[in-house]
This record gives C-alpha cells, structure tokens and sequence, in this order.
C-alpha cells in the first residue's frame, strides 16, 4: 500500500510541477490579465478582468482555488472551457444551481475578460479525505477511460476540458450524476466513452474515479 | 449578441489590451499612502486585505475593538448546536501576514477636516483615505422597554456572539410545547432573509426535539425575502397553513409590528400581547454608531455613498462600505459587503495614482438553510447604471426555482456551505 501512495504523491508533485510550457496562451494572456484599471476606448465601460473575478471569490475561492467543500475551483481553468462553460450556463443548456441565474448577468466580453483572469491563476489544492483503495482502481480506470480527453490526470487546462485532478470529490459527483442521467448533454465523441465506462464499471467504477481526483492534492 | 466560438479568444481587440497594460498587483504604486479601516467585520476586514494585495506600498490600519470575529452567517445553525460557535470565529492573525497593521481598539471620532482617526486611549491616526464599516446598531428607541439590558433577557443574537449562545441557551432550556416568538424588523435591515431562516432552522430543531412547540413570527413587513420559497418549505416540513402549524407568521396585514415588551412578563406587545416562553427580539436597525457620530448618514440613519467608489456623500476621503452603506438595490448582506469592499479598494488605489474611477461589478450571492437536505438562494450580478447607481443586471440572477428538485435543493446545501468556507477564507485568510 505504501508504495502505491507513493505513486500516486508522484502524480500529484507531476501535478503541481505542471511545466508553464504546456500552457499556450500563457504569454498572452500575461498581457492580457487586465487589472481594474482599463482605461482604453474601446473598453470605457467594461469592468476589468481583476473586477469581475474578484466577484467570484466568495464560493470558488480567492483567485478560483476553493476550499470546498463543493465548489469547484476554477484557477487554471482553460480560456475555451471557462467560456464554454459560462455560455452553457447562460443559456441554460447545462443544470446548475446557481450558474445560470449568475452567468446571464454577463456580456460575452465580460465573460472573456473574467476566462483571461482564471486562466492565469495557479491552482492551490486542497487536502481532501479519499479511499485509497478505491483511488488506486480509479487511477486505472482514468488512464483506461478518461486519459485522452483530460491528460495527465486530469490536471491539464490545455486540452481544453474541466480540471479533474483535486477537484472537489462532491461536484465531481454531482457532475457525474447529471451525464448519466442526460441532464447534461455530452458531446457524441466524449458520450461513448463515458457510456463505456459506465456499461463497464457502473456506480463503482464513478466512484472510483472521483476518489482519484480527489485524492491528487 | 456576439458568438464566442472556441478559439477565438486570442482576437480581443487590440485596444483591450493595450488598456490592460496597467495591471494588477501594481506593488508600490501608493507608497506612502496611509488608509486606516475602522470596522473589521466582513466589509473593513476584505479591504483591509485586498488593499494590500493589489499595492503592497500602501500603509494599511485597520481598528477593531474584538479580537475574535463571529460570522453572522450560519449563526443560526449555532441557536440549535447544528454548529460550534468556534467554527464561524475567525481572528486577524491574516491580516496581519497580508502587511496590515490591525489595533485592537475603539475608534471615538472621526474628523474629515484633518483627516484623522482618533482612538479610545486618544491615539490618533491619520489618513488619507479612511474605509468606515461599523456594520448595523440597533435603534433601542424603536421598541418600548426593548433596551440594550432587555436584550440579556430576551436576545437580538443580531450581531453574533454571546448573544448567539444566550438565545441558544434559551431554546434548549425552552420545555417541550414552548413558545419561541420571533419579532423581526422593519426594513432596511442586515441579512434580509435572516430572520425566516431562523424561524425555519429552530422549526426543524422543534419538529424533532420538542414537537409540541410553536413558533411566532411577528413582522411589521407586509412580505419578506423569498417568502414564496420559505412558505414552501414551511408548508412542506411544519403544517404551515394548517391548524396545526408549527410556524405561524404575523405581518403588516395582521397589525404584527411589536410596537412594546414587558420583560418580566415575557411578552410581546403587537396589536394585543403575545406571550411567549423564549422572545428573539431583532430591533430595527441603522448604520453602525462612529457612522451616525461622526455625520456620515443621513435622515434614514444610513450612509449615502457614490456607487462607483463609495465615497461619502458628505465626507471626501472617507468611503463606506458594507450593511452600513446605502447600496440598494444591493442587500445588506455578507456577499454585498466582500464584493463592495473590493471595488471602493479599487477605487482608493486608482485615486493615489491619478488614475479615472475603474468601472464596478459586484455580485451578492446568499444562502438559506430550511433543513440539513434543503437550501434555497438568491443571487444577482450588479454594475452601475446609466444615473451612476448601482442597478441589477437584466435578466440575470434571482431565487432557486419554485419547482426545483430535492437533489438541487440538496446540493444548494452544500454549496451554502463552500460560500461559508470560501468567502471567510477570502476574508481572514
């Protein structure tokens, strides 16, 4: 058992180690990270990036790392998946709680504005209590099933899907449980593998899969 | 409206960016500077913080006499040992790492002429620009008899602490078949939907303790925040409506407003006397008591601010921030207090730069928990309309939905909880 937490610590430093290579909108973005204090024409009256991210701490946390126990975080999120998501909400094609009431209230700069702010933020993880036994399946069923969409544990931003790696374990659930039941949609390439994996693995194999995440702190 | 399609990020305009040169944290650009906070509860505390996070050269002082914070949020779930009352107390140990200086002190006056701060043991401080947050004090005219000593013996537990587990003493002392009244206030008031959650939290607590009791609301309001979505749930869980309800509320329409009480005889005064075995009595309410002395309210007992940096209407250099602050239609709540703070400390640092007011946005976000499985909320995304006052954006926000499942309600609980941890974090981490 040791040497298998050891492995999955490796993972997580790997995690953490992330080289900022990897990132490709990282330079721009360091331009683009605008402050409060946009003062150009064009954008006389928009908030800056900073303003409207900063409204967001108080559920995801300071910079986008929550410190759960639901919340996502979204620092690091990719610019494409932040705007992605925040569309999804507004137009309410993806259940939420919350999200689609606060997305509407959002232009679509806004929300790319708020998608350069979150991008550039680093994730801080969290320490969260997981089944090491169920973890270690679940790091197999991640390299089986879900490896090719969301890499290196799910920890990437760049491959343009949610952060997986030490999201917190209840959303993971509650994302989990709104695909299968098709409240939210799948895109067709995504769907057959996740229903792979749910033919394959059932309730089991989901949990699993969330005691990994969870456990790459 | 414009089509975001994946990849398009990298053609922002060129104007965006060119204006993004000025960016954040701009470390030294306010040295020198001197801002001093008085008030360390949710609204003083985050600006205190975000002040020094996005200019590492101001000189931040922040002065409050506790030492030790307690959260008015989730205090409820402490009246019914749901929750320790160490778990919503936070001290500035923080604050200190983030370079503020804090004093643990009372400020007595506040003069915008020499622009200084004065404390109890007569130190003075001076600033150049000065962030009052007293949070609320209680109008003890309001109420007949109702005084701050009546207030040991039936309790506001409005701003939390030991009033908190006074009332929390008194409900597990209170014998099965009690009655708990509830006089709420007249608006506005801190935590709008606070009082109702209260009712709900201490329904649930009786329903499975002390079944025979009851509960009475009286509320000189004719309706209250997400009444629909607490009626619901009253109905749902406490034969509300029903002759047998557990909760039964009494407002404007019914001559609810507590206009007396009688200590010794444990009543409270409505249109007729309303005994009960444990009396919550939530006075109305004004801005905190250094706002009132030092001239920074007006005829409401509130204090006007400018929107977009919340400068005083009446005093230059000296912003105020939180329940205080008349920043309707923002409601005076623990979110509206964390997200204005953030903009009047944007607008402090780009006025000791020279620089043109930066353009708000605030979020107020706000949870309700009816029972351990079911949570309801309200949520709305603020900017500043086209008179320079803070408007709610249209088409966003607003409650759960009416016919939202028990899963959703369910998972708003624990999302009430992330607000908790995450916003306190913000705050005092």
């Amino acid at each position: 058992m040791d040497g298998a937490k050891q492995e999955l610590r490796n993972m997580s430093r790997d995690i953490n180690n992330h080289p900022p290579g990897k990132r490709p909108y990282c330079a721009a973005l360091l331009v683009l990270c605008a402050g409060f204090f946009i003062t150009g024409h064009a954008a006389a009256e928009l908030p800056g990036s900073a303003m409207l991210a900063y409204t967001c701490a108080g559920c995801h946390g300071a910079n986008g790392s929550s410190v759960g126990p639901a919340s996502p975080t979204i620092a690091g999120i990719s610019v494409d998946y932040f705007i992605e998501t925040m569309l999804a909400y507004k137009n309410a094609t993806r259940p939420s709680t919350i999200m689609s009431r606060i997305a509407k209230g959002y232009s679509d700069e806004e929300i790319r504005l708020m998608a350069a702010f979150f991008a550039e933020q680093k994730i801080v993880r969290q320490p969260q209590d997981y089944d090491m036994k169920k973890a270690i399946r679940g790091r197999k069923l991640h390299k089986k099933y879900c490896n090719k969409c969301h890499e290196d544990g799910g920890a990437l931003a760049d491959d343009d899907a949610g952060i997986l790696a030490g999201q917190w374990a209840p959303f993971l659930q509650f994302t989990f449980a709104d695909f299968i039941s098709g409240a939210r949609p799948m895109p067709d390439s995504k769907k057959q593998q996740f229903d792979k994996l749910i033919k394959q693995q059932g309730a089991d194999g989901v949990e699993q899969l969330i005691q990994f995440y969870a456990s790459q702190h | 409206m414009t089509n975001i399609t994946r990849r398009t990020f990298i053609t922002i305009s060129a104007a965006t960016v060119a204006a993004s040169a000025i960016g954040f944290p701009r470390p030294g650009i306010g040295a020198g500077k001197r801002v001093v906070i008085v008030g360390g509860g949710i609204a003083g505390a985050t600006a205190a913080k975000y002040l020094r996070l996005m200019d590492g050269g101001i000189d931040v002082t922040l002065i409050e006499p506790k030492k030790i914070y307690t959260t008015c949020f989730l205090s409820n779930e402490v009246l019914w040992d749901h929750r320790n009352i160490d778990s919503i107390q936070f001290n500035y140990d923080a604050l200190g790492k983030h370079g503020v200086t804090v004093v643990h002190d009372v400020v007595t006056a506040i003069d915008p002429g020499s622009r200084r701060v004065t404390i109890k043991g007569g130190k003075r401080f001076n600033y150049d620009a000065c962030v009052v947050s007293p949070g609320i004090s209680f109008n003890w005219d309001a109420i007949e008899n109702y005084t701050p000593e009546a207030s040991q013996k039936l309790p506001h537990a409005y701003q939390a602490g030991p009033q908190t587990l006074l009332l929390r003493d008194q409900i597990k002392a209170m014998k099965d078949g009690g009655i708990f009244i509830l006089v709420a206030p007249q608006n506005p008031f801190r935590c709008p939907p606070g009082p109702y959650e209260r009712a709900s939290q201490i329904a649930w607590y009786f329903k499975n303790h002390k079944p025979r009791s009851k509960i009475i609301i009286l509320d000189p309001k004719p309706e209250f925040s997400k009444q629909a979505l607490f009626t619901a749930a009253w109905e749902r869980y406490f034969g509300y409506k029903t002759g047998n309800s557990m909760i039964e509320w009494i407002g404007e329409a019914d001559a609810g407003e507590v206009t007396r009480v009688d200590v010794k005889r444990m009543e409270a005064i409505a249109s007729s006397p309303y005994k009960g075995d444990v009396i919550n009595v939530i006075p109305p309410q004004h801005a905190g008591k250094i706002a009132l002395q030092s001239g920074l309210a007006d005829d409401t007992g509130w204090c006007p601010v400018n929107h977009r940096t919340f400068e005083s209407k009446i005093h230059k250099d000296i912003y105020v921030v939180g329940d205080a602050a008349i920043a309707a239609p923002m409601p005076k709540s623990g979110y509206s207090a964390n997200s204005q703070a953030k903009v009047c400390a944007a607008a402090i640092i780009a006025k000791f730069s020279g620089e043109p007011e930066p353009v708000p946005s605030f979020v107020n976000t706000c949870y309700s928990l009816i029972t351990p499985e079911h949570a309801i909320s309200v949520a709305m995304v603020y900017n500043l309309g086209p008179k320079g006052v803070i408007q709610e954006v249209p088409g966003a926000g607003g409650l759960t939905p009416k016919d939202a499942s028990d899963e959703m309600r369910k998972r708003e609980v624990a999302y009430a909880y992330s607000w908790f941890r995450n916003i306190t974090h913000d705050i005092f981490g």
